[in-house]
């Protein structure tokens, strides 16, 4: 990997500033800290980082209100770290346009695999990726065709629509709302128990065990994700 | 009659209320004995039954007809109960079996019955009663000579005197189907043997069944049968408002004064009211001449009221602008049918005038009859000298006006040198008018006379002398007097209207400072002490409020402060509390009470009652005060209603505001605690990594079990809070199995993970998070006290009304009684210390969150193999079953 990407670390405890740039050094990522809003969108704008992992609880602003800000502000693709477990802020965020949200406390490498993940999508943004792994499972998103250990598996145009949403970014979690408002009319958006019928046949099609879902992850009361293998970038 | 006139009365609301919720009767009524009210009853019972109603048979006699017994068999009998009395054994109806059945529709024969010695109830109809009030409907049959109102008419005539009688009250609810042959026809059936007559009583009866009883005993029951049908359409029209007159019997309407001779008029219209049989009502119409009335006046007119009330009418009060327009619509609203009214006592001047109040009400009135009863004046005790005063007016008045006349001659004397003879005619015009428009007409009267002799005395020829010349001069006399007339009419018109003003203005003041007072009031306790304070003020009279708590009305406040209430003045603020209607002295209920007490009504029920008493015990209230009482206690009701609303709300906001500081207090406590762990978990992971140790996994293992003590602290905290922020949705139990499981790896380490779940299993509508939480306590749970290397088994199935998700574990499992105790917080069940991690919330949770979701929860012991097991129970209307539309493909 010849780039080093640049994270930004945006949070009011120098504790956890201090432990996450830690863990991104050892994983050979450049960093820099910033510990209230207006720091951090000082540092946004001087410092143009790849990633930034904003803390929601600051000191001096909310942090959904930067969500917005900094998407309109720059590129910088954003992971949320916060100890607010709440759905609704989750989903809030997530639907404001934040990349990924992770709740405090959290394993480092579990945050060193969603920046991997978020910094992948971010290289294939716009080109689209030809096709996505996930275990078994190849999502051809040229030729809209899905095969399971090498046998095609036959999909009904919803089945494929969602299953695409979620491969076009592997890895991340997509709301409930934003796969629903991409493939379901207008006046059946709110009713969630399509999707989740919908998934669970999915699941019997592309499944080893449709009890222990390994493809497609479930975040409760949020989204669904594509966990998806790394060989197909890498290799 | 106005718009206002139309509005249903109150009590036929009531009446109607009282009706719901309670069973119907149907009487089947017939002249007498042998004309088929038991065949017919039971006809139309079988009907009934046929059309689905659940039927049963109370108690009917055959006789041992043959086609009566048909009837019954086709019908459920309730078995009579046998009562022993002086060693006969006799067979009444099974009352309390009957309520235990709770049928639609009980058939119960003969209405007038006596039940053996012994019974619950002396009479039949009291059984009936009971039926009723438990909701049951009631067909039963009754002969027109067991009516208590006709008893007597029935003996007069046929001289067979029943023991057995029914108050007229029953009738007034029932529906009633006159059963009617002709009496030709019931002789004919006598005499074929097919009337059953009890063997004592044949002798009597042989005269009973004479043609002309039979006829005059058949005119009877279906006039009965008509009256009945009458009240009940009178309460339906004024319940449903239907102008017009539907008077099928006679109602005779009252109209009385506060005239001496009123008291004799309620009595001749009690003899016309009974000789017609006929409801009858006194009202007084109140204009304004009522206003002026004298303390005697006003308590001969309450007395001729209460006498009235007394002799059994209803009586009632009508403020109108005139006596004429006053009767004529009261009569149309009662559907009066005859009108009593006293001749005028008035001058022949006065009728001249107005025409008379007889003449106008006879032209306007259309199809009542009205009865002119001459007044009694023998009887009268003399007019008291306050309202002849009142006509005549003062002495003074009369020598004002002299007085002014005489000024006026003078100066007519010193103008004569300027102004023309006819011209000094005029200037007594002043006096004549001064006089008229301030001391009424006989004055002005009196100033015109008096004028006219001056003006002839002093100033025309021959002056000197009261002889008139010329002819013109006769006519300034006229004109004076003329003047004098119509001055006055006018000025007493203007006089009249500025004292109506002037008297609803003053009462208009009063409730205005009233509702400034209550405004006023920050609390309910202030404002019910204002109430009371005020209207004792307003009406000079003493006051309580009671208000309604668990054990009856309380009293809540008093003017004077120390009035204490009487177990019959409480029984009357019960009644009015519970009816809305008024009671207690001056009132139709509990009339014995020195109080009265009204109810204080909103639209959402009563909130109170108010009482009212006097120190001299005299009635409670003048009958000219009640409009003024009735808007006070509207304004009351309303502020009382205003102020619990307020409460409420404040209690709301209350409320509110502490959950904000509670969640903000826990969101806070969230983040200080877990920011710490964060650091302390990270920071040994990324020591590990560079360095592994046991003493790392140490640090983290602690923290992490930290960690979830943290977070199930705050989950209880909220649970207990009952302030549990819920997103219900429709979720797959295979979604919030996958991640529980996924979230508890750690714990079950030892363990294997069995699902078994049907892949259709239903949607069901929760919160995923909560249910998580709940699987993640109870994957822990049997991590901990499962038996290592047995697998957890989570299993899920649907059973007739529920979906039940258990989680299975292979161990001790829970003791036998502490079932229910293990979802107690910090409940450990023995033996439980050996093992680590517990922090004795886990199960509490998964209660408290399961319960905050609608799920039920239960803890039970498997034998084979031996081991815990927890269920959460998803009931029905939970369950996501089918959706509409299919837009899947």
């Amino acid at each position: 990997m010849t780039i080093r990407h640049k994270v930004l670390i945006i949070d009011d405890e120098p504790q956890i500033r201090r432990l996450i740039n830690a863990a991104l050094s050892r994983a050979n990522y450049a960093t820099v800290e910033a510990e209230n809003a207006r720091d951090a969108l000082e540092k946004l704008r001087t410092e143009r980082p790849d990633v930034s992992l904003l803390d929601l609880g600051l000191p001096d602003r909310d942090g959904l209100e930067l969500v917005p800000l900094f998407k309109q502000k720059s590129d910088t693709t954003l992971i949320i770290v916060s100890a607010r477990d709440a759905t609704e802020e989750k989903v809030a965020a997530l639907d404001l346009g934040a990349d990924d949200y992770l709740t405090k406390p959290f394993d480092t490498d579990e945050l060193l695999a969603r920046v991997r993940v978020v910094l992948r999508n971010r290289m294939t943004k716009g080109g689209g990726v030809p096709s996505v792994r996930a275990g078994n499972v190849e999502v051809d998103l040229l030729n809209h065709v899905v095969r399971k250990a090498g046998q095609e598996v036959h999909l009904t145009p919803k089945e494929y629509a969602v299953l695409a949403q979620l491969a076009q970014f592997p890895g991340r979690v997509i709301t409930h709302g934003q796969i629903m408002k991409e493939v379901w009319p207008k006046e059946h958006e709110h009713h969630v128990e399509y999707l989740r019928v919908l998934i669970r046949t999915l699941r019997q099609k592309l499944e080893d065990d449709p009890q222990r879902p390994q493809i497609i992850g479930n975040e409760l009361g949020i989204g669904y994700r594509l966990r998806f293998s790394s060989e197909l970038t890498d290799g | 009659m106005n718009d206002s006139d139309k509005r249903p009365s109150p009590e036929s609301f009531l009446r109607a209320a009282a009706q719901e919720g309670r069973g119907r009767l149907k009487l089947f009524l017939g002249a007498a004995p042998g004309v088929g009210k038991t065949y017919e009853m039971l006809s139309d019972g079988m009907r009934r039954l046929k059309s689905g109603v659940d039927v049963v048979v109370g108690v009917v006699e055959t006789h041992g007809r043959r086609e009566t017994e048909a009837l019954i068999a086709g019908h459920e009998v309730i078995p009579r109960r046998q009562i022993d009395h002086a060693g006969i054994s006799l067979g009444e109806m099974d009352l309390d079996a009957i309520l235990e059945r709770q049928p639609q529709l009980a058939l119960v024969d003969e209405l007038a019955h006596s039940n053996a010695p012994g019974s619950r109830h002396p009479k039949r109809y009291q059984d009936v009663e009971e039926l009723l009030d438990a909701g049951i409907d009631v067909y039963s049959t009754i002969n027109i000579q067991h009516i208590e109102s006709l008893n007597d008419v029935v003996a007069s005539f046929t001289h067979v005197r029943v023991r057995e009688t029914v108050p007229d009250s029953i009738l007034e609810t029932a529906e009633i189907e006159v059963v009617d042959i002709l009496p030709d026809e019931l002789i004919e059936r006598l005499k074929e043997g097919k009337v059953y007559i009890p063997a004592e009583a044949t002798r009597a009866l042989s005269h009973f069944f004479s043609k002309s009883n039979l006829t005059a005993l058949r005119e009877l029951a279906l006039r009965r049968a008509a009256q009945a049908i009458d009240t009940q359409m009178l309460d339906y029209v004024r319940a449903h408002a239907l102008a017009g007159s539907f008077a099928v019997g006679e109602r005779v309407v009252v109209a009385v004064s506060e005239q001496p001779s009123a008291p004799g008029l309620v009595r001749a219209a009690k003899r016309l009211a009974d000789a017609l049989k006929a409801p009858w009502t006194a009202v007084h119409i109140e204009t304004r001449r009522a206003q002026a009335f004298s303390d005697e006046e006003r308590k001969a007119l309450a007395d001729t009221l209460a006498l009235a009330s007394r002799l059994g009418a209803a009586t009632a009060s009508i403020p109108a602008e005139n006596v004429v327009e006053g009767l004529r619509s009261f009569a149309a609203d009662a559907h009066a049918t005859q009108i009593v009214i006293g001749k005028s006592s008035r001058s022949w001047w006065f009728e001249l005038r107005h025409g008379s109040v007889v003449d106008r009400l006879v032209r306007d009135i259309g199809s009542v009859a009205v009865h002119v009863l001459p007044s009694d004046d023998d009887l009268a005790p003399p007019r008291s000298g306050h309202s002849t005063r009142a006509a005549w007016g003062k002495p003074a008045d009369y020598l004002w006006s002299a007085l002014t006349i005489a000024a006026m001659t003078a100066a007519g004397r010193l103008l004569l040198e300027v102004i023309d003879l006819g011209n000094i005619a005029l200037l007594y015009l002043v006096p004549v008018m001064f006089a008229a428009a301030t001391y009424g007409l006989r004055a002005g009267l009196f100033a015109g006379l008096v004028s006219s002799l001056a003006y002839n005395f002093f100033f025309l020829p021959p002056t000197g002398t009261l002889t008139v010349n010329n002819p013109e001069n006769v006519i300034s006399i006229l004109v004076l007097l003329g003047v004098a007339i119509v001055t006055s009419q006018f000025a007493a018109r203007v006089r009249g209207q500025a004292d109506l003003a002037q008297s609803s203005a003053r009462q208009n003041a009063a409730l205005a400072g009233f509702s400034r007072q209550l405004t006023s009031a920050a609390s309910q306790d202030d404002l019910i002490q204002a109430i009371c304070a005020e209207i004792a003020r307003l009406l000079d009279v003493r006051t309580v409020m009671l208000l309604p708590s668990d054990s009856g009305p309380a009293l809540r406040a008093a003017y004077p402060p120390d009035d204490r209430l009487q177990e019959l003045e409480r029984a009357a603020a019960q009644w009015a509390m519970n009816n809305a209607q008024p009671a207690g002295r001056g009132s139709s209920t509990l009339t014995a009470s020195d109080w009265l007490f009204h109810p204080l009504r909103t639209q959402r029920g009563v909130l109170g009652v108010l009482g009212l008493a006097r120190d001299d015990a005299r009635e409670p209230l003048r009958s000219d005060q009640t409009p003024l009482l009735m808007s006070l206690l509207d304004q009351a009701a309303i502020a009382l209603d205003r102020m619990a609303l307020e409460e409420e709300m404040q209690g709301a906001r209350q409320i509110h505001e502490r959950d904000r500081l509670r969640s903000a207090l826990l969101s806070s406590v969230s983040h200080d605690l877990r920011t710490p762990l964060t650091t302390i978990m990270s920071a040994a992971q990324e020591l590990r990594k560079q360095q592994p140790s046991a003493l790392l996994d140490t640090i983290e293992g602690e923290a992490q079990r930290l960690n979830r003590f943290v977070a199930n602290l705050l989950d209880m905290a909220r649970v207990e809070a009952g302030a549990l922020p819920m997103r219900i949705e429709p979720t797959d139990l295979f979604d919030a199995v996958a991640s529980a499981i996924g979230d508890t790896r750690q714990s079950l380490v030892n363990h294997e993970v069995r699902i078994d779940i049907p892949s259709d299993i239903p949607l069901v509508r929760v919160d995923p998070v909560l249910l998580h939480h709940c699987l993640i306590n109870l994957l822990d749970n049997a991590g901990r006290y499962g038996e290592p290397d047995t697998p957890v088994t989570i299993s899920g199935k649907q059973v007739a009304d529920a979906i039940l998700l258990s989680v299975i574990d292979e161990g001790p499992g829970i003791p036998v009684g502490a079932e229910t105790r293990v979802f107690d917080t910090f409940t450990r069940l023995e033996g439980s210390d050996r093992v680590k991690h517990g922090t004795g919330l886990g199960l509490a949770i998964v209660k408290g969150f399961a319960e905050a979701m609608g799920l039920g929860v239960d803890a039970s012991t498997n034998s084979e193999p031996r081991g815990a097991c927890f269920t959460l129970r998803i009931p029905e209307h939970l369950i996501i079953s089918d959706f509409p539309g299919e837009p899947l493909s």
